[in-house]
């Protein structure tokens, strides 16, 4: 893949990136606690840890291109443990919101999920996992995939179908608006 | 006793319906008022902070702005861990006031972000409530092994949650003891069950499960208790998958903490909600049960 940023864009976003996380880069001396920890690691294409590096030395376009930010769980077992407290959680996510902004994305399940998953809220102001697992199910191609327990939620009540909705369902609606405006986060 | 502004969330209303029946029980033994949030919204989980911070923050703050209109003395109080850390950050967020006023903008209300947000398990190992679930128990869970599973966001991050350990928690184990049942020492207390990525990474998430019960079982648990409806759905709906897909054989219960409370002060199946397990549960409950009766009867 060709190289999206040359090096002095990749660093000036690398830079951005950082500062907007309160991230100071150049404190990460590459100890790898934060790789050790992590639960996804095994599927991560970059350790949590190359992903800090690659940051320092500017190459944002091998962090945009990788899966790892799409898999992080943002569960904050790095940050926790991390000598200097750098928030790679943080980083992954502002990372794959210029990603997405750019329109790279190594992993499309989890983007697809987070996109239905906003525009059930939008729809009802509410969440709905039943929609939400039939709609990810189909969009994806994963057909079946979690659809196979749904019959046994609805058998034993654990999911009514009934929807829930909020009355003022504008308002939600509203702030969706507003907060989209000018793109992702910005 | 005491009363709170109550902020259930989506999961409340649907998949977690032994978490709703087994709270609603509980808090009706022990005089807790909840106060449902009129009219709330989802609070954006998992989903809203990947794709923009303002609308995560924003979608959260609706529902606090809400209830500090309605109920202006009342901390508030939420069953899921991804509510309680998303309610978490907007109040966070609200100490910056450049922040506080964009999201008063957004949202067209007043929203001053002051109010304290709790989790169910900083109500439940508040000394009073533990004294009254203490006065309520009627039967005796001696001898069923528990390990506690708080996950994530209950614990991290630290700057938000505010929590006293983050590695190895308490709260769940001191509650769950009041009904004689002992919280064995486990490793697993605080990590990921995946969350989200169960579903739109599953082949990549499911190890995570696989572990938890692998370090449960080890650790001599016969069941797995759990504070969060996404939380248990993880593991409940998934046991007999993960079985499966690593050819395993574990036969752990996975639990709401309320539920083995509810137990503990008399509820009957139905209204524990133990029926309606993914993984049957009723077994194991009903083998401790006998076991003490007959204990005591001797
Ligand atoms: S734990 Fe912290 S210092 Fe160590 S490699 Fe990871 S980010 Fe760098
Ligand atoms: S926050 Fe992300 S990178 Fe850090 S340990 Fe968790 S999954 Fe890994």
């Amino acid at each position: 893949m060709e190289k999206i940023l040359n090096r002095k864009e990749g660093k000036l976003l690398a830079e951005r990136i950082a500062r907007e996380a309160d991230v100071k880069l150049h404190e990460c001396y590459q100890c790898g606690k934060c790789s050790a920890g992590c639960p996804m690691a095994d599927a991560m294409d970059l350790m949590p840890r190359q992903i800090v590096h690659l940051m320092q030395l500017g190459d944002m376009t091998e962090v945009m291109k990788s899966k790892s930010i799409w898999l992080c769980a943002s569960c904050h077992t790095c940050v926790e443990r991390c000598p200097h407290s750098i928030d790679i959680p943080t980083l992954m996510e502002k990372s794959r919101m210029e990603a997405q902004r750019r329109g790279i994305c190594a992993v499309r399940d989890v983007r697809l999920f987070n996109d239905i998953f906003m525009e059930t809220v939008r729809g009802f102001g509410k969440s709905q996992e039943v929609i939400l697992e039939g709609a990810y199910n189909v969009t994806s191609g994963h057909f079946f995939q979690d659809m196979k327990n749904v019959p046994k939620m609805l058998q034993k009540e654990i999911v009514r179908p009934e929807l829930n909705q909020v009355n003022a369902v504008n308002e939600v609606r509203d702030i969706m608006k507003e907060c989209e405006k000018g793109g992702a986060n910005r | 006793m005491k009363k709170f502004a109550y902020f259930p969330g989506c999961s409340m209303d649907s998949t977690a319906v032994t978490y709703k029946a087994s709270l609603e029980y509980v808090a009706g033994r022990i005089g807790l008022e909840l106060k449902e949030i009129p009219d709330w919204n989802c609070c954006g989980s998992t989903a809203a902070h990947t794709k923009n911070e303002k609308l995560a923050y924003s979608l959260a703050a609706r529902n606090i702005a809400i209830a500090e209109d309605t109920y202006p003395d009342l901390d508030i109080v939420t069953p899921c861990a991804a509510c309680y850390s998303r309610l978490a950050y907007a109040k966070h967020a609200a100490e910056d006031e450049f922040t506080r006023q964009e999201i008063e903008r957004i949202i067209k209300r007043p929203f001053k972000g002051k109010k304290e947000i709790l989790n169910f398990l900083d109500v439940f190992s508040q000394e009073d409530v533990m004294q009254a679930c203490k006065e309520n128990m009627v039967r005796d869970l001696s001898g069923l092994k528990i390990a506690c599973y708080y996950g994530c966001l209950m614990s991290r991050p630290r700057k938000i949650t505010k929590a006293e350990d983050i590695e190895n928690p308490m709260q769940m184990d001191k509650i769950i003891e009041l009904t004689g049942a002992t919280a064995v020492e486990w490793d697993f207390k605080t990590e990921c069950c995946g969350a989200s990525h169960q579903v739109d990474a599953p082949r990549q998430s499911r190890p995570l499960i696989e572990r938890i019960f692998r370090n449960a079982k080890a650790n001599g648990a016969q069941a797995i208790v759990t504070a969060c409806p996404l939380c248990n759905m993880n593991l409940d709906m998934r046991e007999k998958e993960i079985n499966e897909m690593f050819s395993k054989k574990y036969d752990i219960p996975v639990f709401q903490f309320t539920e083995i409370l509810a137990i503990g002060m008399g509820a009957g199946a139905k209204t524990s909600g133990i029926h309606q397990h993914f993984w049957p549960a009723f077994d194991l409950i009903n083998g401790v049960l006998r076991a003490n009766f007959g204990k005591a009867g001797k």
